[in-house]
């Protein structure tokens, strides 16, 4: 690769510089008959590269891409990504094709003349009215989307808050009482590393973990605080994210559709994993396991590019059997 | 003014000069140089990015301290990519853009001898070069210069403890944007009161080229919201050095509690957003004025519904103001206004969509001449089209949530402004380089520029958009934290060999420019055979532009190829060949167009 990559540079330098004194001359200025018949051309080719880029992309890439959305809510993201996605892909390919056959079909000559056509007011409300129509439908959509996953009024939700700091990530479940107690940044001291007020009672059953686990089936309310500078908890399978704002709360919510081991058995999962573990294979490093992670995507400091948490999903049972055995904080914190 | 003629010295012609043309060369040039820079950032981070655990001689020889063994630190990799996004919008796209075009073509295509004031706009460029020599003196800062992103959200920018950027660098990028500030808002009057006040006879607004339309929207928005940042960056100044909470509240860091209490980084964010978005019609509408002008000139064809194209602009200038907030769906803000500024948003596709399918139809049955500068043109309404396109994903916000800051906003965003303005920039420098030095640029050194270009411009952000919907964040100084992003690491390899090749092949740009300065054909006085006034003007620069009497407007700018019978296509042309410039007056029975 990295042999290409210098005869890659080494062609572009010599190629430009061979350009530069071949025509040292420079008396060749304005487009003749002869530029634009090779221009024209080129525009042609330049379409076959793009088209052919394109669709290699589209159909290749695919497998590199997020598996289908792992919480219900994102079902409907998923939905509109897809139905915006045909449309400005129609629209892109319609778009660029005539750009560029324009270009080849109108390149200018002596013996032509182009069309004195200064208005029409019909093709010129065609295309305000069309485009008009399908953002009703885009727009209309989105808006019902964004407050289905906006919408936290779910009371049984179980309420987790997920804390950051410079560079790590904790969280809390709000134990029993289901209610999280009290926490600010004056309160930080030893093994408190969240914060949490001690002497409030909804405190005493809050349970801090290093780790998700969250219950297939079951709407979880996130709470977000941060310690130092914004970060952002981004959750890409659940088609979640939320930035961590230090001195106030953000919140966010979904249902976990899928387990983690049903996730690993999802089709695209596999394609994914296969190929990322013969590039692992390859270069000697162990076997990757699907798993759903927690990252960081906002600007946050040097290590920004290796904060995350694993987030596992399993049955209801499971996760039941998983909470009671995690110490509260009363019992940590004395 | 012709006629008072005072004997220049070097001082007065070349440095502190009044005269517009002269000042738009020293925007172009200075916007070129700290272009330069910039590009460079961009392939130093991008060799990271491709080859994370690999030794670079290059970046050894470069980075100094901020680099161990030929691999740079996660610390400068931060700095780059914030500094090159700094550069790029401000210095490059908004001065070196509208500063040179708006001066040079202003006073010329309204048929003005000079700018409203001349010394308001010398003071402009010398605030633009004093905040890029602070810009670039912050490169050599001992910590390393800013390192927040290009938006240095606070708190990250306001404690030198969360990341050394933060300290001395970002003071230093705070003062040399306070009075980048400054310099774009004069700069933004007198653009402004020139267009209102100084347009010669005949120059209604209604017959104004669409360049001076964008250049004067851009003004307009640029006075709306340039002050808004100011304002930002002061209160965050207050905030880094006065101790005053307007950003910063409940911050422990360092093993401390600070004494910040009851401000909000989401604060910062809107009055950050009010002027960053705004920001990007500031960069993109002088591009999308140019490439008008050039497509309708070199297509030999009046533009495509010159009304529409001038209420769009006014439609984009409008919206642009009320969209911000897509920039925060996920900063914590009310969800009610998420669903607002939606809304906004994707109506900005409506007037887009108009100019897109102008340009198309302006192309249509055209006789184009294909000049570089067209070709940059050309290439600005197809990257344009491609990186508007995914603007109705990530303006919706239910998607937004999925791939917000990932590098699906990068492909985004760098094409329908980044690529697409500098392509604008281009095709302006290859169209007016006869007006500014009095030589043409050479055409096959262009055509290869062009299309090098073009095709690392798409080889470098089209793949972008999918690496981005693998859920790869962007501002990670290595993406081999996670296992999950090891299937991406060949497709950022080829991205980076594209952004290489591309990067390089600018100096096919450079050589040209500096060699036709110098040695190129001598101009004619309307190479292009164009309809507007500033090519009535002589060749050689002269102070007040005109000798003489200033020209009288008959006519709108795009009578090219108009008939004797419109309805007929074989007619003759009615003047006798296929541009009519505006000075000429209507013939009897002529209808306006």
């Amino acid at each position: 690769m990295l042999a290409l990559f210098y005869i890659f540079i080494g062609v572009a330098i010599g190629v430009s510089f061979w350009q530069i004194t071949r025509i040292m001359n420079f008396r060749g200025v304005i487009a003749t008959d002869e530029d634009n018949t090779k221009q024209g051309r080129n525009s042609l080719l330049f379409m076959a590269f793009f088209y052919a880029m394109m669709i290699y992309c589209l159909i290749y890439m695919n497998v590199i891409m997020l598996p289908e959305s792992a919480s219900i809510e994102g079902e409907h993201d998923d939905n509109l990504f897809n139905i915006t996605f045909i449309l400005i892909g129609v629209v892109q390919f319609a778009m660029q094709f005539l750009i560029f056959y324009f270009t080849y079909k109108y390149k200018g000559s002596k013996d032509k003349k182009a069309k004195f056509y200064a208005d029409s007011h019909k093709l010129e409300l065609i295309w305000t009215v069309v485009p008009a129509i399908v953002l009703v439908v885009l727009i209309g959509y989105g808006l019902w989307q964004w407050n289905n996953v906006m919408d936290l009024s779910d009371d049984d939700a179980i309420v987790i808050e997920v804390y950051s700091q410079q560079f790590r990530w904790e969280a809390r479940y709000a134990g029993e009482d289901n209610t999280l107690g009290r926490g600010n940044v004056n309160f930080i001291q030893g093994i408190n590393t969240m914060g949490v007020d001690m002497n409030d009672k909804n405190a005493q059953d809050d349970k801090q973990v290093t780790e998700l686990y969250l219950p297939k089936g079951k709407k979880i309310h996130f709470k977000f605080r941060s310690q130092d500078v914004l970060h952002s908890a981004y959750m890409p399978h659940f088609r979640a994210q939320m930035n961590c704002v230090p001195g106030m709360v953000t919140e966010f919510g979904y249902t976990p559709k899928f387990t983690t081991d049903e996730m690993r058995q999802q089709s695209e999962v596999i394609a994914k994993t296969a190929g990322i573990n013969k590039i692992r294979k390859a270069k000697g490093e162990d076997i990757y396991e699907f798993n759903y992670l927690l990252y960081c995507n906002k600007i946050c400091g040097a290590s920004h590019y290796s904060m995350q948490m694993k987030i596992t999903v399993v049955e209801p049972e499971e996760y039941d059997k998983w909470i009671s055995e995690q110490p509260t904080l009363a019992k940590v914190i004395q | 003014m012709s006629e008072h003629h005072h004997k220049e010295t070097f001082v007065t012609k070349y440095i502190f000069t009044q005269d517009h043309k002269m000042i738009s060369k020293q925007f172009l040039v200075t916007g070129m140089f700290m272009g330069i820079i910039a590009v460079f950032m961009s392939m130093l981070f991008r060799l990271q990015l491709a080859w994370p655990d690999k030794s670079f001689t290059i970046i050894e020889a470069f980075l100094g301290p901020h680099q161990t063994d030929g691999i740079m630190n996660p610390d400068f990799y931060l700095a780059l990519v914030t500094i090159h996004g700094t550069i790029m919008v401000f210095f490059v796209l908004t001065a070196g853009l509208s500063g040179t075009f708006s001066n040079l073509l202003i006073p010329l295509q309204i048929g003005a001898r000079d700018m409203a004031s001349g010394f308001l706009n010398m003071v402009s460029y010398w605030l633009f070069f004093i905040s890029s020599v602070i810009m670039v003196i912050s490169l050599f800062v001992e910590a390393g210069p800013a390192s927040a992103g290009w938006t240095i959200y606070p708190p990250l920018s306001a404690l030198p403890q969360a990341i050394p950027g933060s300290g001395a660098g970002m003071t230093l990028w705070l003062v040399s944007m306070a009075i980048f500030v400054a310099s774009s808002l004069i700069g933004a009057l007198n653009y402004i009161v020139t267009v209102f006040n100084l347009r010669t006879k005949g120059m209604k607004m209604t017959r104004l080229p669409l360049t001076i339309w964008a250049f004067f929207i851009t003004a307009i928005i640029g006075v709306v919201s340039f002050p808004v940042l100011l304002s930002a960056a002061l209160l965050l100044i207050f905030d880094r050095s006065f101790g005053t909470s307007f950003y910063l509240s409940d911050i422990f860091i360092s093993g401390e509690v600070l004494h910040y209490q009851g401000g909000s980084p989401v604060l910062f964010e809107h009055l950050f957003w009010f002027l960053g978005h705004p920001e990007v019609y500031i960069v993109l509408l002088p591009a999308l004025g140019i490439t008008s002008e050039i497509i309708s000139t070199n297509s030999r064809k009046p533009i495509f519904g010159y009304r529409a194209m001038v209420m769009s602009i006014m439609a984009i200038a409008f919206l642009s103001t009320i969209v911000w907030g897509h920039h925060m769906f996920i900063s914590g803000m009310n969800p009610f206004l998420g669903s607002v500024f939606t809304f906004t948003t994707l109506l900005i596709a409506i007037p887009s969509a108009v100019k897109a399918f102008n340009y198309i139809t302006t192309l249509w049955k055209g006789n184009l001449q294909l000049n570089p500068a067209m070709l940059f043109s050309i290439g600005l309404v197809s990257t344009f089209v491609t990186g508007g396109l995914t603007g109705l994903v990530l303006g919706d916000s239910a998607l937004d949530i999925a791939i917000h800051d990932t590098y699906f906003v990068v492909a985004h965003f760098h094409l329908v402004m980044g690529v697409s303005a500098i392509f604008g920039m281009y095709a302006g420098i290859y169209h007016w380089f006869p007006k500014m030095y009095g030589r043409m640029m050479n055409k096959t050194l262009g055509y290869w520029h062009f299309w090098i270009t073009i095709v690392c411009a798409y080889g470098v952000f089209w793949p972008m958009h999918f690496i981005g919907l693998a859920g790869l964040p962007r501002r990670y100084y290595s993406n081999t934290a996670f296992p999950m992003f090891d299937d991406l690491a060949d497709i950022n390899k080829v991205i980076t060999i594209f952004a290489l090749v591309g990067g390089i092949a600018q100096i096919i740009f450079i050589a040209n420019f500096f060699i036709s300065m110098y040695r190129g054909a001598k101009a004619t006085q309307n190479p292009w055979k164009s309809n507007t006034l500033e090519w009535t003007t002589p060749v050689e620069h002269i102070h007040g532009n005109w000798p003489g009497k200033l020209p009288e407007v008959h006519r709108w700018a795009y009578d090219y190829s108009k008939r004797v019978d419109p309805n007929d296509d074989d007619s003759d042309y009615l003047h006798g060949q296929d541009f009519v410039l505006q000075t000429t007056p209507l013939l009897e029975g002529e209808e306006q167009s």
